[in-house]
């Protein structure tokens, strides 16, 4: 499979201050990279470097094969962008928008009737397509942000914190929408609420004080430990040590009296085990319930790491 | 290209900017003209008595034209401040740099917008010489001389106001660095009488003297160079400030 985006070495100086230092990454079709940091950590200083927005210092970027600093306009016709504030142009109305950015990127007449058509109701602009852009809500600007970076169709699609001032309802409708693009196309977006990268995300790139400290599949870095959790309640108090016994547990903790998240090995699932022991000494076991591995655990151990 | 400029020109007409600028100029040069025309019909038995007396055409056009110079002088830096000043306040800049055109289509586009609707006033001024044709003849040529030297003016002035536009923090201070600019060396012309560089320099640098040679009749590539190194120019320094944005420093 070739790359749709590839990125090497990527550094940015302002000054002598180094923003972003050698980040690079390949991402293929059908693959979306979360871009995760603390604030100021690199992440839309590396995105604007991706989108042609700001020459890195130094580095290389390939969009579908087209070396973004040497031939930038072939490059820039396969991609779609979402800066962290929406680019619009408030005195047009958002069929107009669209239709701008539809000429922008050449598309004929005939062609942008059907990419913009087809947008609108993507993006549910279907109820305002007729509106001023300045009399939307943050919510409706945001999703025409949105529209203009896929309206072309582009193989690979740019967000900056594609979700903020969404609403829930909004924001599950736009990682579905981020998920469903993902097929075919390769997405790069970048967020600091992590629950996004778990559900819209096959990648994660996690960039702390310009620098890359870590690359993986999603799938990688919850299995990373080889270890999964269990939550155990129970009507009666529990003695830990019974449990500890159990082959297969690593660890417990006591949350509660009644309450222990139980780490154990995933290759050797100690769930059946545990609930023999605990209805065997009787105490009445209320629930038990595996707890995701997240993504939160690796980016706080990566981060604040590094900071102290 | 042509879509940004489309859309800039679109843009000035959604705002009630061009259509208050079109009407207030076309009110104060229709006043002008017909104050021309009526001291031209006062002098006339005069003039008549005169050998090598000057036309209809000589008398009202270049009068008329360079009137309109002056005044477009300060209505041109309020159209182009906002050009790309107030995309990059509106952070809009990066729908443009991350579509596949370049900076200079950008640029280009910019000028061609405002300068689409500058050409439109030039032609509303043109208008109204021609009107004296129900009743009189005109000298195409002369006409043609000053329709020439005032588009070449406004690209002058579009150009300047961009490159104010592009390096400026907030409109109201591109508009007056524009104004500012433009009016120096709309000045330089009288400096003929002050003590001047050797060779003239200084009034050779003026825009009110290349203006007037045009205007005159006299057309020479000295002066329509001019015009088109000035505008170049300025292209040239306001594409070279955008890519200047993106390099690292």
């Amino acid at each position: 499979m070739t790359d749709l985006l590839a990125a090497s070495r990527l550094s940015r100086y302002y000054g002598r201050h180094c923003a972003v230092k050698e980040v690079g990454f390949n991402l293929a079709a059908g693959q979306v990279m979360g871009l995760l940091g603390v604030n100021g950590a690199g992440k839309t200083t590396t995105l604007q470097m991706l989108t042609g927005n700001l020459a890195p210092s130094s580095g290389q970027i390939r969009i579908n094969g087209f070396d973004l600093l040497k031939e930038p306009i072939s490059a820039k016709r396969h991609l779609g962008y979402l800066p962290d504030t929406p680019p619009l142009y408030k005195e047009l109305t958002v069929r107009e928008f669209l239709g701008f950015c539809c000429q922008l990127h050449g598309l004929g007449k005939q062609a942008s009737k059907q990419a913009i058509g087809c947008v609108i109701d993507r993006c549910g602009l279907a109820p305002v397509e007729k509106r001023l852009l300045a009399n939307l809500s943050k919510g409706y600007q945001q999703r025409v942000g949105i529209a203009q970076a896929i309206v072309h169709n582009p193989e690979v699609i740019i967000l900056d914190e594609p979700t903020v001032g969404l609403d829930p309802l909004q924001i599950r409708e736009i990682r579905s929408l981020i998920r469903e693009l993902g097929q075919q196309h390769s997405i790069v977006l970048s967020t600091h609420i992590l629950a996004e990268v778990a559900e819209s995300c096959s990648h994660v790139l996690i960039i702390h004080q310009g620098e890359m400290v870590l690359t993986d599949s999603v799938a990688n870095i919850t299995n990373r430990s080889g270890t999964g959790f269990l939550l155990v309640m129970t009507a009666l108090p529990v003695d830990a040590a019974v449990l500890l016994a159990i082959p297969g547990v690593v660890s417990v903790e006591k949350l509660t009296d009644r309450q222990l998240k139980i780490q154990h090995a995933l290759a050797d699932n100690p769930s059946q085990r545990i609930s023999e022991a605990i209805t065997a000494a009787g105490w009445e076991l209320k629930e038990l319930t595996p707890l995701q591995p997240s993504i939160e655990d690796v980016f706080i151990r990566l981060t604040a790491g590094k900071a102290s | 290209m042509l879509p940004i400029a489309a859309r800039e020109l679109r843009s000035l007409f959604l705002s009630p900017l061009a259509w208050t600028l079109l009407a207030i100029l076309q009110l104060i040069l229709a006043y002008l003209f017909l104050n021309q025309v009526q001291t031209f019909a006062s002098l006339q038995p005069r003039l008549l008595a005169l050998e090598q007396a000057p036309g209809l055409t000589e008398a009202i056009v270049p009068a008329l034209f360079g009137n309109a110079g002056v005044i477009l002088l300060l209505v041109t830096p309020l159209l182009t401040m906002r050009s790309i000043c107030e995309e990059r306040r509106n952070k809009t800049l990066p729908l443009l740099l991350s579509a596949p055109v370049s900076l200079t289509d950008i640029v280009l586009g910019k000028f061609l917008g405002v300068f689409g609707l500058l050409l439109l006033v030039v032609v509303l001024v043109t208008l109204m010489p021609l009107s004296l044709l129900a009743g009189g003849t005109l000298d195409f040529g002369k006409l043609f001389a000053n329709v020439l030297a005032l588009s070449l003016l406004v690209a002058a002035f579009t150009s300047a106001g961009l490159y104010m536009s592009c390096i400026s923090p907030h409109p109201a201070v591109a508009a007056l660095s524009a104004f500012g600019a433009l009016m120096l060396l709309w000045l330089l012309g009288w400096s003929a009488t002050l003590s001047d560089l050797p060779d003239g320099f200084l009034s050779q640098l003026s825009i009110l003297r290349h203006f007037q040679n045009i205007q005159s009749g006299l057309l020479s590539t000295r002066d329509v160079g001019y015009f088109l190194v000035f505008c170049m120019g300025f292209l040239l320094l306001s594409i070279r400030h955008l890519s200047a944005g993106r390099l690292p420093g």
